[in-house]
């Protein structure tokens, strides 16, 4: 982590705004010409869910009380350590800062009233237009104990793609971390050996990434051409 | 290429930027004929036995590295296995992946919500019913709909999911005795699994990338006489499957192959995420079939198989006896089919065609197609704008995970508010349970790998999707 002191003030977990990740203009992306369809000043953010309003209901709030309790005793501020707790269609995400990554992982694995002892994956997430958050990897939870399931999500700046490896607590994320190294450039810090998995050792790139052109070639079709499918037009 | 398949952690972090040049490529021994100074070459197999033979120091004629795979009749498809041996003991196992990676993932980005299942259904092509509803699922969760779904298209994709994970297990049994020998219970696994291939034909109209699930519900209906078909099926199935117990359960060749082998306890399970057969074998009766029903899997009666041995003979058993639970939740959807509607009402998400057989074979039924160009201009535009632009989906992020015949097949959607998804990620199960391989294999005898990895029963087009 090249950067420890990033975070000084934590604020309050009520006033965190949602995140935005795209602001938008008009109906059809990259409209080059003159704005012919009357929609070309629309503005809309696109924002994820935010903080969530306690209670959440079900499990989650013991989930969030028993979290927050076991990271007190060890002497981690929670709000220093979890940026926000969202509540959407019924599932709960925590949103940790990338510096305490490990050490939540491994309270929720080991207090026995968490006991989320089942890792399910690192899925990636490319957003490039949310500056200093680019980069996002969410992990799934699951506790066979208690039956239930909670979502671990971390961000780290594409100018900065490092994220500590939850190797040591999760063995089972060996290869997910590879991919999504892979996949997306992030660097999990600590894994034995983050090499490239399903692409050749030697690819330029990682081709999940948003920058990342799909490619593809025009296809003609009883005399017309079809543009590859990233040429296209695309609806917002 | 080299042997080396492992780099250090500090090797990459300054990977980051560092896209090879033109002439670090083509300075490769590998690349070097005619065509290899016409755009990029790449390497990814091969490697000179001699270097691979200076490198083990000491004592070479001992300790041999082979390369199984990846075009191996015994590695399911495109697996890599690199052994290193001593005479016939495997010392360590490496797998390498990646040889069907295909890019679904990155190319779901650049398709409409419901052209998505035409790719997911493609992943791990001996289960694409789980995929589908997996995602499926996900997407409705996002657009909150999961509750107008139907009951009918829920029934309908249960009854899909239990057909699909008896030919799932018949596969993995037959190739599995296949690869050690048991012709005979590869020629009964793949017969039995052609009847079930037959009931998908004739619901959905392919035998596999059926693309029949859709987000909202299904295609279209069950054809007439599916019913009834399905009906023959498990009034044959209990018998057939007897066969092939009569042939394996107690061969002592079988048992002597089997029994033992591929050794994965439920710690190793747990640290390494291991799910599905893996680890009912080992005795923890875990399902999310009963542990988080979706789909209304809480009123169907069934039980979770478990097994006790924790290896490949047990994950034989295992296997089987869910083919039978799987008949009996079969048997309930049947009962259970009531007659209505297989999408939701929401005519902004219900695909608005339904298909029909004409006389040039199946396609748009004439009748909708006469109500969009003969009587309502409003009908027409609409069928336009949900067929080339879709739906919108809000904005946000599920993981949603069903049980597959191999395990937990999660996904994660997440949704930028468009009308194409912003990113979707599987979490295979054949994906996560291939690391087992090692901890399966180290130590035990060449041909036991092949008996391991086939108990694992990984699906490459799964695994790197």
């Amino acid at each position: 982590m090249s950067d420890p002191g990033a975070v000084q003030k934590p604020q309050p977990l009520a006033v965190q705004e949602a995140e935005v990740i795209a602001v938008r203009k008009g109906m059809f992306p990259n409209s080059g010409g003159g704005d012919t369809s009357g929609y070309g000043r629309l503005v809309r953010r696109i924002e994820l869910p935010g903080q969530s309003p306690r209670p959440y209901g079900g499990y989650f709030d013991e989930v969030e009380n028993e979290l927050f309790g076991a990271l007190d005793e060890q002497g981690l501020a929670p709000e220093l350590a979890i940026e926000r707790v969202v509540l959407y269609r019924d599932q709960l995400t925590f949103q940790v800062r990338r510096e305490h990554w490990v050490q939540v992982a491994r309270t929720l694995r080991d207090d026995p009233a968490l006991r989320f002892e089942l890792c399910l994956g690192v899925s990636g997430v490319h957003f490039p237009q949310e500056a200093g958050h680019e980069l996002h990897a969410a992990v799934p939870l699951m506790s066979i104990t208690h039956n239930r399931r909670i979502q671990l999500e971390t961000t780290c700046p594409d100018a900065d793609p490092h994220i500590p490896s939850l190797y040591g607590v999760y063995p089972a994320v060996d290869w997910h971390e590879r991919e999504t190294w892979d996949m997306f450039g992030i660097v999990f810090d600590g894994h034995p050996a983050l090499t490239r998995i399903l692409m050749p050792d030697d690819w330029p790139g990682h081709p999940q990434r948003k920058d990342y052109p799909l490619g593809g070639i025009p296809v003609e079709f009883k005399g017309a051409q079809i543009p590859a499918p990233d040429q296209r037009r695309a609806y917002q | 290429m080299t042997v080396q398949v492992e780099r250090t952690a500090d090797d990459m972090s300054d990977a980051g930027s560092s896209a090879p040049g033109a002439e670090e490529l083509h300075g490769d021994p590998y690349g070097t004929g005619e065509d290899a100074h016409e755009g990029r070459v790449f390497t990814i197999t091969g490697g000179d036995w001699d270097e691979i033979a200076d490198s083990l120091g000491e004592a070479p004629e001992e300790r041999i590295v082979v390369n199984m795979g990846p075009q191996h009749p015994s590695t399911h498809g495109v697996l890599r296995l690199i052994l290193e041996l001593e005479g016939e003991t495997v010392t360590e196992t490496r797998v390498g992946i990646g040889y069907l990676h295909t890019g679904i993932e990155k190319n779901l980005e650049f398709r409409n919500w419901t052209q998505g299942t035409t790719f997911v259904t493609r992943m791990d092509y001996l289960t694409p019913f789980f995929q589908e509803t997996a995602y499926c699922l996900a997407v409705e969760k996002l657009l909150g709909v999961e509750e107008q779904v139907p009951d009918r298209a829920s029934v309908i994709r249960v009854m899909l999911m239990e057909l699909n994970r008896i030919s799932s297990h018949l596969v993995c049994i037959a190739t599995g005795g296949m690869e050690m020998g048991a012709l005979s219970a590869m020629i009964f696994g793949f017969r039995e699994r052609e009847l079930v291939l037959d009931i998908f034909e004739m619901i959905t109209g392919l035998r596999m990338n059926h693309a029949y699930i859709r987000p909202g519900g299904l295609a279209q209906d069950l054809p007439p006489g599916a019913v009834d078909k399905v009906r023959e099926f498990l009034a044959l199935m209990p018998k057939r499957m007897k066969d092939i117990e009569a042939l394996c359960n107690e061969n002592a060749i079988f048992k002597g192959r089997t029994q033992g082998v591929g050794h994965l306890d439920l710690t190793g399970c747990m640290a390494l995420g291991i799910t599905g057969p893996i680890l009912r074998s080992t005795g923890l009766p875990h399902d999310l079939r009963k542990s988080q029903p979706y789909c209304g899997y809480e009123t169907y009666d069934f039980d979770v198989c478990t097994w006790d041995t924790a290896d490949a003979y047990g994950r034989y058993r295992l296997r089987m006896d869910e083919c039978y639970q799987s008949l009996k939740i079969v048997e309930q959807c049947l009962d259970k089919l009531k007659p209505g509607p297989v999408m939701v009402e929401d005519k902004k998400i219900a695909w608005p065609a339904q298909l029909a057989l004409g006389g040039d074979g199946m396609g748009n039924s004439l009748d909708h197609i006469r109500h969009i160009m003969g009587e309502s201009m409003e009908a027409l535009i609409h069928h336009f704008k949900l067929v080339t632009e879709g739906f919108h989906v809000p904005p946000g992020q599920v993981y949603v995970a069903v049980e597959s015949a191999k395990g937990e097949l999660g996904c994660h959607v997440v949704s930028d508010g468009g009308t194409r998804p912003y990113r979707v990620h599987f979490r295979d199960p054949s994906f996560n349970n291939l690391q087992a391989a090692a901890a399966m294999c180290e130590g035990s005898m060449v041909a036991d790998v092949i008996v391991a990895v086939a108990s694992i029963d990984p699906v490459m087009g799964g695994v790197d999707r």
